[in-house]
């Protein structure tokens, strides 16, 4: 079976760890280089010691990057916006893990993200990176976006409802997502200093968080119908792991049977999506603990009948089915390789 | 037998059934009571209520 070679850019922050650990153990990958500026000449396994006796690389520099069949951007968010046509051109496949296009209307990036887009031209050529939703275009796509963590998570939970119209489009989607502490990466910073983040609850986007773009865009309607997202997040005590809980309210009355239904003809046939409700156990509904360093994102509900509302919860580990798992999933349909392949980790209980 | 799970509309596969066996569905972990077996029918066989702790 033939190899491809993948390097990764930008690759000395979580995401990037998490890339190489996964890419290592891919059976159809070589990896090339792993660049870090800061970082260039040193170890990998120096920022990354679970990969020590995995790897023996050393970080080049971005301006070092030899041509390889598919790289990945693992950059801060602006990095990669800047440099895209070079990256183009050093790989025929692009997949970029940050946020510069994953929206496909230039207009939305002063709203969320305070400036115009460097490259507008090039918006339209990146796939949305949820497979769920984008394989067919991925498997011809020269460029990926890999999506928001907490906005994939909220995604696949709400879009099988949104798929089969179900919403009621004319009340706000309500959704609080609660993250663990890498979601903020690598970067130190008061807010991730110990004693301030160690217990916390933290509200610490009430509202006007980015990845609501995300949910908007790909949860609007066939006829260009916008959702209306009213998106919160909050901070807690984990290291990885994202809960989306959201609340729907529904244009008919409808029964927790048909919501299987509804779920299971979305998502049955998924590899990474699990359907989880149950009347018994801990684990009744989809908790991130267990999906640690899995690429599963766990979906379940509950219909409250009284007020036509239905609770979805969809829970991810950040920097897997939120981040470089997707990225690799995504990498697996582009390349034709089986879907789940170097991503087969069933993540761990007790933990 | 195959038949459906009254829980969720899962599919519930029994190699031999036997009536008043109970049966766990595969997709919800709701137990199920055979109740019939020609034609197959379960129906909800619930459990104690256990305090799940808040």
């Amino acid at each position: 079976m033939g190899r491809i070679t993948a390097s990764i850019a930008g690759g000395s922050g979580y995401t990037g760890g998490e890339l190489l650990r996964l890419l290592l153990a891919h059976p159809r990958v070589e990896v090339g280089q792993v660049t870090s500026e800061r970082r260039a000449g040193k170890r990998v396994v120096g920022v990354h010691p679970n990969l020590r006796k995995r790897t023996n690389l050393a970080f080049s520099r971005i301006d070092d990057l030899q041509r390889c069949d598919v790289l990945f951007l693992a950059l801060p968010h602006g990095a990669s916006g800047e440099r895209m046509d070079r990256f183009l051109e050093i790989a025929p496949v692009v997949i970029d893990l940050s946020a510069d296009f994953r929206l496909r209307e230039a207009e939305e990036y002063p709203r969320w993200y305070g400036h115009p887009h460097p490259h507008p031209d090039l918006l339209k050529r990146f796939v949305y990176g949820i497979p769920e939703l984008h394989r067919a275009e991925m498997r011809s796509a020269n460029a990926i976006s890999s999506a928001g963590c907490l906005a994939t998570a909220a995604i696949l939970g709400l879009y099988p409802l949104f798929a089969e119209e179900l919403v009621d489009r004319a009340k706000p989607v309500v959704v609080e997502v609660k993250t663990g502490s890498s979601g903020a990466g690598a970067e130190e910073g008061l807010a991730s200093h110990h004693p301030e983040r160690s217990g916390v609850m933290r509200s610490f986007k009430p509202t006007g968080h980015r990845h609501t773009a995300e949910l908007e865009q790909e949860l609007t309607g066939p006829s260009g119908e916008r959702p209306t997202i009213a998106f919160s997040a909050t901070a807690v005590e984990a290291v990885r792991g994202v809960l989306a809980t959201s609340h729907v309210f529904l244009r008919k009355p409808t029964t927790e049977r048909d919501l299987w239904k509804v779920y299971r003809s979305c998502y049955g046939t998924e590899p990474f999506i699990r359907l989880v409700k149950e009347n018994s156990g801990v684990f009744r509904y989809p908790e991130p603990k267990i999906l640690t360093g899995s690429n599963y994102c766990d979906v379940g509900f509950e219909l409250d009948e009284e007020n036509n509302r239905v609770v979805v919860m969809a829970a991810i580990d950040n920097l897997m089915k939120g981040a470089s798992g997707q990225a690799v999933q995504a990498m697996n349909i582009r390349f034709d390789f089986p879907e789940e392949a170097g991503l087969e980790f069933a993540g761990l209980h007790p933990i | 037998m195959e038949t459906e799970c009254p829980e969720c509309a899962g599919t519930v596969s029994i190699a031999a059934p036997e009536k008043g066996e109970i049966v766990e569905c595969p997709e919800c972990g709701v137990e199920l009571e055979v109740v019939s077996v020609s034609p197959p029918a379960l129906a909800l066989a619930p459990e104690e209520e256990e305090d799940w702790g808040e």
